[in-house]
């Protein structure tokens, strides 16, 4: 094998170019056709050791599928995936590949790595354009369980337990399924149609999805553990962090959660075919340099009207959270970066959000978290004159599943303290996983959680 | 799932629904509301749980028309099925025995007037209300809302039924009377609530008021519904709706909820071109 020519670059996915796509909301990527998802899967060198596997928080079998992909056996490929990984259209579009199995790749120390997310993506999608096998479910046992959340973290538990033939509730505060996979990451990186077709198969399990019901207020917690066997809750970090500066309830200041929501969940950028309203004026800027801010500005540039979107972010592009991809694709849509920039005030006319004064940063030591700090210039101030502005400064856990309850050991940031071998909480048969415990972080890391806490609350009922 | 039981015209442009939510019905307290969607495409609105009987299971909501969501709701008749009802959402009124309460209620403020009350006269406590209408055929809820008060009056700015004023000048009599005020509770448009809250202060009587801004998604993930309280930003949705009155910066809310104004009228605007008076297309 060591032999043949290794392949050192990847064959690229087609996207639609960018003057295109910033006039509508429907996907940026097209996705490998066959041909092309052969040819770069053909680039694995199928290597024993497998670090990707290792890279990948739900040990999906990576160089399995893509062999099956080099063999032209697509659908096999996607079966393949989902002994581990239920969603692979979604996990192959959204993951952060290049910190996961992508960054350990081996062709990645003489080349780029193999397009694993892509590749998965691809496989995802050809398997459900084909009608999905049937999955199986072991001997009911008479055991039920409750999950709170229908986001990634949610929906993989419930797959879990269900497939082990436990009996599964979901319930759900909104009025569809998907957590941030449809109300936070836009249409244009993840199709809503998309997430919709990957749930088919919790209803194929005969997994109860429980709408429009606020765990804290239209059922209790404690209800929950006295009418099932276990709970799990994974109800996410959907609390917006707002910056309280002066301004911050001026007509037009938006945190990043409503923006989305409206846009996203509601449909607002089909107004007024859909009845949810959102205002933009034809300036807008988006504080923060995560994935949150990225997709609210990229978001933004689609919206009729707009025609100036900025990331203002306080350190330097470097140190930008965001996916490498996402500064990328926002940058080819036009979007103007303004770095090294803190807001200090939001001015506003007549209630209304005229601009934002901001101060130039400059970077000083790096701090404890190894990220060297930003301090501000003095006298640098200026103003950039926007009508609408945005807030994507970060999230924590919603503190209303926890209402009432007591006993539930909580962290000093709000977060759900569990047990990282078993994702148990404080309380017995009480088990939590994803954003509720981490704060903001990925939907595969949800994903991780919820197998791991679904294998302890398995063996839970076992013995209870 | 959120059939509608009964529906009626109350005054003009104001309906009153009875809902099928038995779950909803069994857990709602005095001050908290629902989050409605009425269609597929519709947007998500708030309404205040008027009334609730758990034993039928059904909540009542009192709906004033004032755009395109309220004006198709109020197509809907009996039997129709609301797709998305959600709640109860908010924090139930903070009750205790007071002595003498003064409920305050303009217009559709009534709805969280009227289950308010319930809870304070359950705590042991004298009710005075005052109900305020801009003219006669516009009262509803008199009847209802004089079975759970020691004392109703109603005012209308025209005069044509009961007092004529505003409901502040109800209020000041009371004062100049030398009634002793415990607390004041009141709810309706915010003008309104603003100038209870000033006129109280005056007097140093404890009031709150149940706010009504701009909502999403009713559970504290978004921050459309903020307002400014002490000086402090909290979100009506989870920390409220009811506040202390002096300390609600009312000027804020009147200017936050009208940041979708233009959109609002457009989408009225196209509904009604759109379809019949009633709302089918
Ligand atoms: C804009 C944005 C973009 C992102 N982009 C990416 C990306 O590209 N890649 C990536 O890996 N990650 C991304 N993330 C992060 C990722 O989406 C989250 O880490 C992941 O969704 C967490 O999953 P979860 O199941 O823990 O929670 P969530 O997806 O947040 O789902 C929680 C669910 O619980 C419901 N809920 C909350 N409280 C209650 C209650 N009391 N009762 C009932 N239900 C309740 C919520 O309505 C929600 O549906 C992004 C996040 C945002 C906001
Ligand atoms: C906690 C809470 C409880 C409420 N309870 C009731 C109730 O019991 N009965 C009732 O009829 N209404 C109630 N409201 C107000 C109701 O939600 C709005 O009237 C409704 O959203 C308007 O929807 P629309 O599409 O018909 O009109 P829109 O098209 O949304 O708006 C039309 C007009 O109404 C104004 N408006 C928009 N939102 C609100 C709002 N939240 N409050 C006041 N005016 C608004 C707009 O500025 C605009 O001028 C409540 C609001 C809150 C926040
Ligand atoms: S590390 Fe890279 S080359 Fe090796 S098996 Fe995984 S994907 Fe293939
Ligand atoms: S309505 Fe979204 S936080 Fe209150």
């Amino acid at each position: 094998m060591g032999k043949k020519e290794i392949k050192k670059e990847r064959i690229p996915v087609p996207e639609r170019p960018a003057e295109e796509r910033i006039k509508d909301f429907k996907e940026v990527k097209l996705g490998y056709t066959p041909e092309l998802a052969i040819e770069e899967a053909k680039r694995c060198i199928q290597c024993p050791t497998a670090p990707c596997v290792e890279g990948c928080p739900v040990r999906v079998p990576i160089p399995q599928f893509i062999k099956l992909i080099a063999e032209g056996k697509f659908v096999e490929a996607a079966r393949k995936i989902k002994e581990e990984n239920i969603l692979p259209s979604i996990c192959g579009r959204v993951c952060p590949q290049e910190d996961q199995c992508e960054k350990v790749c081996v062709i990645g120390k003489i080349g780029q790595p193999v397009n694993i997310g892509g590749l998965e993506a691809f496989a995802g999608d050809y398997e459900a354009r084909m009608g999905s096998e049937k999955i199986e479910k072991a001997e009911p046992t008479g055991k039920k369980v409750a999950i709170v959340g229908s986001g990634p973290g949610g929906i993989t538990c419930a797959v879990d337990l269900a497939k082990l033939g436990h009996s599964v509730t979901i319930f759900e505060a909104l009025h569809e399924p998907g957590g941030v996979l449809i109300y936070g990451i836009p249409e244009f990186r993840l199709p809503n149609e998309i997430v919709h077709r990957e749930l088919e198969a919790l209803k194929e399990l005969g997994v109860e999805i429980k709408l429009n019901c606020v765990i804290g207020k239209t059922k209790t917690l404690e209800e929950l553990r006295r009418e099932f066997d276990a709970v799990f809750i994974a109800s996410g970090a959907g609390l917006p962090y707002m910056l309280n500066i002066e301004g911050l309830n001026l007509n037009g200041v938006y945190s990043a959660n409503e923006f989305l929501t409206r846009v996203n969940l509601m449909g607002a950028y089909r107004f007024p075919e859909y009845d949810t309203p959102v205002f933009a004026g034809k300036r807008l800027a988006v504080i923060g340099g995560g994935n949150t801010a990225m997709d609210v500005a990229r978001t933004a540039k689609r919206l009729k009207g707009v025609e100036e979107v900025y990331i203002i972010y306080r350190r330097s592009e470097k140190e930008m959270p965001a996916r490498v991809e996402e500064i990328h694709h926002a940058k080819e849509e036009g979007v103007i970066f303004k770095t090294l920039t803190n807001p200090v005030k939001f001015i506003g006319e007549n209630g209304w959000l005229k601009g934002i004064e901001c101060v130039r940063m400059e970077l000083s030591e790096p701090d404890e978290s190894g990220r060297r700090r930003p301090v501000p210039i003095e006298g640098s101030n200026f103003v950039i004159d926007v009508e609408t502005v945005v807030l994507a400064i970060g999230q924590g856990p919603n503190p209303i599943v926890m209402e009432g309850v007591e006993g539930l050991e909580i962290g000093k940031w709000g977060q759900i303290i569990v047990d990282p071998e078993t994702c148990q909480t404080s309380l017995e048969g009480v088990f939590a996983g994803g954003d509720v415990i981490h704060g903001g972080s990925t939907v595969i890391q949800a994903m991780g959680d919820a197998r791991k806490a679904a294998a302890a609350i398995h063996e839970y009922l076992l013995e209870k | 799932m959120y059939r509608i039981v009964k529906k009626r015209e109350l005054a003009e442009n104001v309906d009153e629904f009875v809902i099928e939510a038995p779950e909803i019905a069994q857990k709602a307290k005095p001050g908290q509301f629902v989050i409605i969607r009425i269609s597929k495409k519709g947007e998500r609105i708030p309404l205040t749980i008027a009334e609730k009987d758990p034993e039928f299971g059904t909540i009542t909501l009192m709906v004033q028309r004032v755009g395109k969501t309220t004006f198709h709701l109020s197509c809907f008749e009996e039997e129709h099925i609301i797709p998305d009802v959600v709640g109860p959402l908010g924090k139930p009124t903070h009750i205790e025995k007071w002595g003498h309460v003064v409920c305050i209620g303009g217009g559709l403020g009534l709805a969280p007037i009227h289950h308010i009350a319930q809870g304070v006269k359950e705590a042991g406590n004298e009710i005075t209300t005052i109900m305020g209408f801009r003219r006669k055929d516009l009262v509803f809820w008199e009847d209802k809302m004089k079975l759970l008060s020691d004392k109703v009056i109603v005012t209308t700015n025209d005069g044509s039924y009961g007092m004529k004023g505003l409901v502040t000048d109800a209020l000041q009599k009371l004062i100049d009377d030398g009634v002793k005020i415990d607390m004041v509770i009141t709810a309706g448009p915010v003008p309104m609530m603003k100038a209870v809250a000033e006129l109280t202060k005056k007097y140093e009587i404890p009031t709150v008021a149940s706010l009504n801004p701009i909502m999403v998604d009713g559970t504290g993930m978004c921050g459309a519904c903020r307002v400014t309280v002490d000086g402090e930003v909290k979100f009506a949705c989870v920390d409220g709706p009811e506040f202390d009155a002096h300390k609600v910066d009312f000027d804020e809310l009147i200017n936050r909820l009208n940041m979708f104004k233009t959109l609002e009228a457009e989408a009225l605007k196209m509904f009604q071109k759109k379809h019949c008076g009633c709302g089918k297309e």
